[in-house]
């Protein structure tokens, strides 16, 4: 259930099934069990937030989805389709899932533009000028303009991050993964940059993955919070964010966003101090 | 165009600061101290050990003369014959370690399976001292110039082929997945985040594998060359010639370290992006 | 080192295909070395050499010798004398280069200077100077480890986070305290990688040492598996060539693994990843 508008201009691609999900990690020997049993439901077009302490295995949940490791048992379905479950049990990946990295995956090497161009390019379907011609339209749209010739390297990491998410939709995913993006960004910035992403998202309706440990960050930006447990993860409690969108920062200090806050600070407090005891080293 | 621009503007930056520092003048200094200790313990104070070695003022006269004593000053072209000879031995011996060692160490440090079938035939052969193939190669080649580029190969070779497979292992796992994410193949990671991810290591490689170089091509040209510097500093010993013996290792050092910068500022050239980052700090 | 790790590691399949890999090329080597018997032509280069079947005879007659192993010995005392001196020398001096700038400003720009002639062109002036061979050979050798300890420890010791050093200041610690809890310990890892690296270069000084005042100007050096190697050559064993070759390989090789691991039994911390 979410409190998600089924509404005409929500899309119909990108909702995301997990189905009773088990990862155990076996390093030296020593079996770990990252992710419990854990079943979540996303609806097409939602935002949903994923909150938890450090260390409990929510990156873990995601790389399953993303396709860079497999599960131990459990299925993940991408609208009706199998992504990974027993026999396939690591998914390929792929566009229709991007990730956002935690400590952003820009190319280096590469300009602003010709990261943004990478996919399409790799792809080989269009013509170089028309790629081009669609990564240039689209920074001026995220507001990215007059930055297409620098490095990553030579400008702010805010801005690496937009750069990144355009990046992530050049490509038209139906999902993106957000592995904490804002985590390394002083408060300042990250305020910017939720608007911004709610911006980019009202424009281009994806599903979003979002593991985050900000609870004001989650939010703000969410329609659900799935609040889960220290390791091994499994969601301990489903919170809803009935704000309507689109959202300002005005939201932040509004009598119904405290309400949720405090719903949820509660378990998330609990679940924080379960893993600082345990002494776990984050993920 | 801007691109010189940056890294002159920060040329100059870097040499006016130097300048004002109290570097250059401690620098002199510390060379005087060298200079004058190598005078004072030879010529003035006669010190035993000292007694026969070159003195400092005989050395200078004789590499600045034009009509030298033994036979090799700037002034004599024989001087430039025998740095030519070794440049060239050099020149060829880099390029072709260079050319074979990076694709090696590349696909090395990419393929697991190649790895497992080739590193271990790869760390037999390598603790094997270079001048320990002196008789095999003078057995296995003919001539006396290919031994000597054998051997001077060889040493250069096994440094890059380490160096370049210790950087492809250094790159950031995410930035592979994040390309895997966007849609490209195996074969374009490799090609877009592989080879330029490792170039900074494959630089800092080449600069260690010319200096390697160097040091196989004098051991080789002292056992079994004619001409170049190291057969200099060695029939200057026989013949007991000794200042002949300073000028040539005077010699070696400088166009070992100009080789080196050489290789230096061409990793910058070809890193422009991380020559702009470094400029700003980094991050 | 668990046992059952360790033979765990050695039958797996990346196992399987190294000695692959390694017995396919013994397999070429006997081939290309027999060449002239078996098929009535010499392959290139290849076909010059002896073939591993009877290297392997040759050296299961020399381990027999008592000379054979006395190169061993020479050789190793010359690596270790020199890597000791250089050690005792190195570190000092690279610490107290990263410790204190007017030093450094002194001694660094001359050090970089005198960095790239390479040892073995410090020979014929280190025979001159030094009254005996062994010590010629020794000051050559210390010379190639030297460099390399001392720029990886000068890199190690200027590379540590300056917040250790705040940390430690405002609690109150003295600048010898300092120096013997913090410096020193962070600047270890990369004394022992230099200690490492600079192993296998003294291994190549010392050979090439070996070789040249054996093989050059009178040899009066006794022995060696350098001058081994040489007077093979010279004395047309070729067998014996391939037999200290790898005989160094082997030296070498185990040296430096020994440093590697007495130098992680001195930074245990380094495990934890």
């Amino acid at each position: 259930m979410s409190t998600l508008e089924k509404n005409d201009s929500m899309p119909t691609m990108g909702a995301i099934r997990i189905e009773d999900v088990v990862k155990v990690y076996d390093p030296d020997g020593a079996a770990v069990m990252a992710v419990d049993h854990c079943s979540i439901d996303i609806p097409a077009g939602e935002i949903c937030m994923i909150v938890g302490p450090s260390g409990c295995g929510k990156t873990t949940l995601l790389n399953t989805i993303a396709g860079f490791h497999g599960l131990t048992s459990g299925h993940i379905y991408l609208d009706g389709e199998i992504l990974c479950g027993p026999g396939q049990e690591k998914a390929e990946p792929g566009s229709d899932r991007i990730v956002v990295f935690q400590n952003g995956a820009l190319f280096p090497w590469k300009t602003n533009l010709e990261n943004i161009a990478f996919g399409p390019m790799m792809e080989g379907k269009l013509s170089k000028d028309e790629i081009y011609e669609k990564a240039r339209k689209m920074m001026v749209d995220a507001g990215l303009e007059g930055t297409e010739n620098a490095y990553p390297g030579e400008v702010s990491s805010g801005l690496r991050r937009r750069v990144e998410i355009v990046r992530a939709l050049m490509n038209e995913p139906k999902v993106l993964l957000f592995d904490e993006p804002y985590r390394a960004l002083d408060s300042l910035t990250k305020s910017v940059m939720h608007e911004a992403l709610l911006e980019i998202y009202y424009k281009n309706k994806v599903t979003i993955f979002f593991i985050t440990h900000d609870l004001e960050e989650a939010i703000f930006l969410g329609h659900r919070l799935i609040i889960m447990s220290s390791r091994p993860c499994k969601p301990k409690k489903i919170v809803e964010v009935d704000i309507p969108h689109p959202r300002d920062y005005s939201v932040l200090t509004s009598p119904r966003f405290r309400e949720i806050m405090n719903e949820a600070k509660g378990v998330v407090n609990e679940e924080a101090r379960k893993a600082f005891e345990a002494g776990e080293k984050e993920g | 165009m801007s691109q010189s621009n940056a890294t002159m503007n920060l040329t100059m930056y870097r040499i006016s600061s130097w300048l004002k520092s109290p570097k250059p003048y401690l620098m002199f200094i510390g060379f005087g101290f060298v200079l004058s200790f190598w005078y004072f313990s030879v010529e003035v104070w006669k010190l035993p050990r000292f007694q026969d070695m070159p003195a400092l003022t005989e050395v200078i006269e004789e590499w600045f003369s034009k009509d030298p004593y033994y036979g090799l000053s700037i002034y004599t072209p024989e001087y430039y014959k025998h740095i030519g000879i070794s440049l060239r031995r050099i020149a060829y011996a880099f390029f072709l370690a260079t050319a074979l060692g990076v694709p090696l160490g590349l696909f090395l440090g990419w393929s697991q399976k190649l790895r497992e079938y080739i590193f271990p035939l790869f760390e037999l052969l390598r603790p094997i001292p270079v001048l320990a193939w002196v008789p095999l190669a003078i057995i296995m080649f003919s001539g006396s110039e290919t031994p000597v580029i054998f051997l001077t190969f060889l040493a250069s070779f096994f440094a890059t082929t380490l160096n370049t497979m210790l950087g492809v292992e250094s790159i950031d796992e995410e930035y592979s997945r994040a390309a895997y994410c966007l849609g490209a193949s195996r074969w374009q990671t490799f090609v877009h985040v592989v080879v330029p991810g490792a170039m900074p290591f494959i630089f800092t490689g080449l600069q260690i594998s010319i200096g390697v170089a160097w040091f196989s091509l004098v051991a080789g040209e002292m056992v079994s060359g004619q001409y170049g510097l190291g057969y200099i500093i060695n029939t200057a010993y026989i013949m007991v010639q000794y200042s002949q013996i300073i000028i040539g290792m005077i010699t070696l050092g400088l166009f070992g370290y100009i080789t080196s910068a050489l290789v230096r500022v061409a990793g910058d050239y070809m890193m422009q992006w991380r020559v702009r980052e470094l400029a700003l700090g980094g991050d | 080192m668990n046992i059952k790790k360790l033979l765990g590691k050695f039958s797996g399949r990346a196992a399987l295909r190294g000695v692959f890999a390694i017995v396919v090329f013994i397999a070429i080597w006997e081939f290309g070395a027999r060449s002239l018997d078996l098929i009535g032509w010499r392959v290139p280069f290849v076909g010059l050499i002896p073939p591993p079947s009877s290297v392997l005879t040759t050296w299961s007659n020399l381990i027999m010798e008592p000379s054979y192993w006395q190169s061993w010995y020479m050789s190793f005392l010359r690596v270790f004398t020199g890597f000791i001196v250089a050690m005792i020398v190195g570190i000092p001096l690279g610490l107290y280069m990263a410790i204190n700038r007017t030093f450094y400003g002194l001694a660094f720009p001359s050090f970089e200077i005198l960095r790239p002639i390479p040892p073995l062109a410090w020979v014929p002036a280190s025979i001159i100077f030094w009254p005996t061979q062994e010590m010629s050979i020794a000051f050559v050798t210390f010379l190639g480890a030297f460099y390399t300890i001392v720029i990886n420890v000068l890199g190690g010791a200027r590379s540590i986070n300056r917040q250790y050093l705040q940390a430690a200041q405002s609690m109150g610690a003295s600048q010898w305290d300092i120096f013997r809890r913090i410096v020193l310990p962070a600047t270890l890892p990369s004394i022992v990688v230099g200690s490492a690296v600079g192993m296998g270069i003294t291994w190549e000084v010392v050979v090439a040492a070996e070789m040249i005042s054996g093989g050059g100007s009178g040899g009066g050096a006794s022995g060696g598996l350098g001058f081994f190697i040489w007077s093979s050559y010279v004395g047309g064993s070729y067998e014996q060539i391939i037999v200290g070759m790898i005989s160094i390989g082997i030296a070498g090789y185990f040296s430096s693994e020994l440093l590697r691991k007495l130098g992680g039994r001195f930074t245990p911390w380094l495990k934890t990843r």
